[in-house]
């Protein structure tokens, strides 16, 4: 598209010069995670939670095959089996309804929605990429068509704008996109119409996670008001890693040393009470679980046994009651620590 | 839904106040702490394998 054309493009869908894109790390490019997964519902690249309910296991993870600019993408490998007619598979993100106000489906000031991407597959043929609402009785399918296997292509398909229907604009599931990998038949729709249906698929998708080695990869996500879709918005690393903080924080290790990330006030020999601050505001008050063994240091350190958050926590800040090995006595004040050998990780994902 | 295989659930007090205030459990074979707010993803899943019956959560110690 030329430059022209973008900013024709821009001026007619009333669309705004930043902030436009509705997905977050719509090009990959935040893994705090850091591994892949095979986990139904489960997360490798943030923000994209994997799909596959069958008992044959597929994968999701980051990858570094990307059409330029775009340096990741995210690689979903099938696992060979064919979803029965209640299964599913593919990748979806969970859009937070006071992220998608500005489409305002669900009232009589509905606008259309353009999705644009980049995808690449093992198996070529049609394709489904849906929308449906938190409640899953308003679904849309859109289709798209891989023509050359293994070999980027760009595609844009537009959802029509949807007057009616319950759609979240709160902290909840505003916007369910699912990227369709071969899901049962329980799922499939009529592509091109709104329905009262929780429908995500068509019969004729290509059945990418029933196909031994199947790769499928997309990059480049962007969802924006209107009809015309426009070049890619590449938001800055910090403002995508921040966006996805929101939902899932991981305190780790990065550069050879402990990192403080928290202070508590010992209540024994062995558990305190202490606090850990968020590095953003979290979608609500997150889950926490520990990796590794965490510690604790004051005059010497002293591995977490658990962390143990408390119910003094919000979406700022996380309460802890930590347990630990047993060191100094009641009153002593210990810092936090994430490092080598532990990390923690915080979910407030939809 | 999101049928999480969530199994060792038991609430945990708040020592200032004495009343339930999170859930310990496993979640897919890793132990998590789960606020009691229904707008976390993992406490909703609880109460819904609750109400199937499919899930019981112990007192706290």
């Amino acid at each position: 598209m030329s430059k022209a054309a973008e900013l024709a493009a821009l001026i007619g869908s009333q669309s705004a010069l930043s902030n436009r894109n509705i997905i977050i790390n719509g090009a990959a490019e935040i893994y705090q995670r850091g591994a892949a997964t095979t986990t139904h519902n489960g997360y490798a690249v943030d923000r994209w939670q994997h799909k596959g309910s069958n008992s044959t296991t597929s994968t999701s993870n980051q990858d570094t095959d990307a059409p330029a600019p775009f340096i990741n993408s995210i690689k979903f490998s099938a696992g060979g089996a064919s979803s029965g007619a209640a299964e599913v598979a593919g990748l979806c993100q969970r859009i937070e309804g006071n992220a998608m106000t500005s489409l305002g489906w669900g009232t009589s000031a509905a606008q259309p929605a353009t999705l644009s991407f980049y995808v690449k597959s093992s198996v070529t043929g049609t394709y489904a990429v849906s929308a449906r609402n938190n409640g899953v009785d308003q679904s849309y399918i859109n289709t798209y068509t891989i023509n050359s296997a293994n070999t980027w292509e760009y595609k844009t398909v537009t959802f029509d704008a949807r007057t009616t229907g319950t759609w979240l604009t709160t902290n909840g599931i505003g916007m369910r996109l699912w990227f369709d990998l071969g899901s049962g038949s329980n799922f499939d729709g009529t592509a091109g119409s709104w329905t009262t249906n929780n429908h995500l698929t068509v019969s004729s998708q290509a059945d990418v996670v029933g196909t031994s080695s199947a790769t499928w990869f997309v990059t480049g996500v962007q969802l924006e008001v209107g009809e015309q879709d426009t070049a890619f918005e590449h938001r800055s690393f910090g403002d995508e890693l921040a966006r996805c903080q929101r939902y899932f924080t991981k305190f780790s290790y990065l550069d050879g040393d402990y990192a403080r990330v928290g202070w508590m006030i010992a209540t024994s020999s062995t558990a305190g009470r202490g606090s850990i601050r968020l590095p953003t505001t979290m979608r609500t008050e997150p889950s926490s679980a520990m990796t590794g063994t965490p510690r604790i240091e004051g005059t010497s350190a002293k591995n977490l046994n658990g962390l143990g958050q408390s119910g003094n926590s919000s979406t700022n800040n996380l309460g802890v009651d930590p347990s630990f090995d047993s060191h100094g006595s009641a009153g002593d004040v210990y810092h936090i620590d994430t490092g080598p050998n532990g990390g923690i990780e915080c979910d407030a994902e939809l | 839904m999101d049928d999480m295989n969530i199994t060792n659930a038991q609430y945990v007090v708040n020592d200032a106040t004495n009343q339930n205030a999170v859930v310990k459990c496993d979640i897919d074979g890793r132990e998590w702490h789960i606020p009691m707010n229904p707008a976390n993803r993992h406490y909703a899943e609880i109460m819904r394998q609750v109400a199937a019956g499919e899930l019981t959560i112990a007192d706290a110690d």
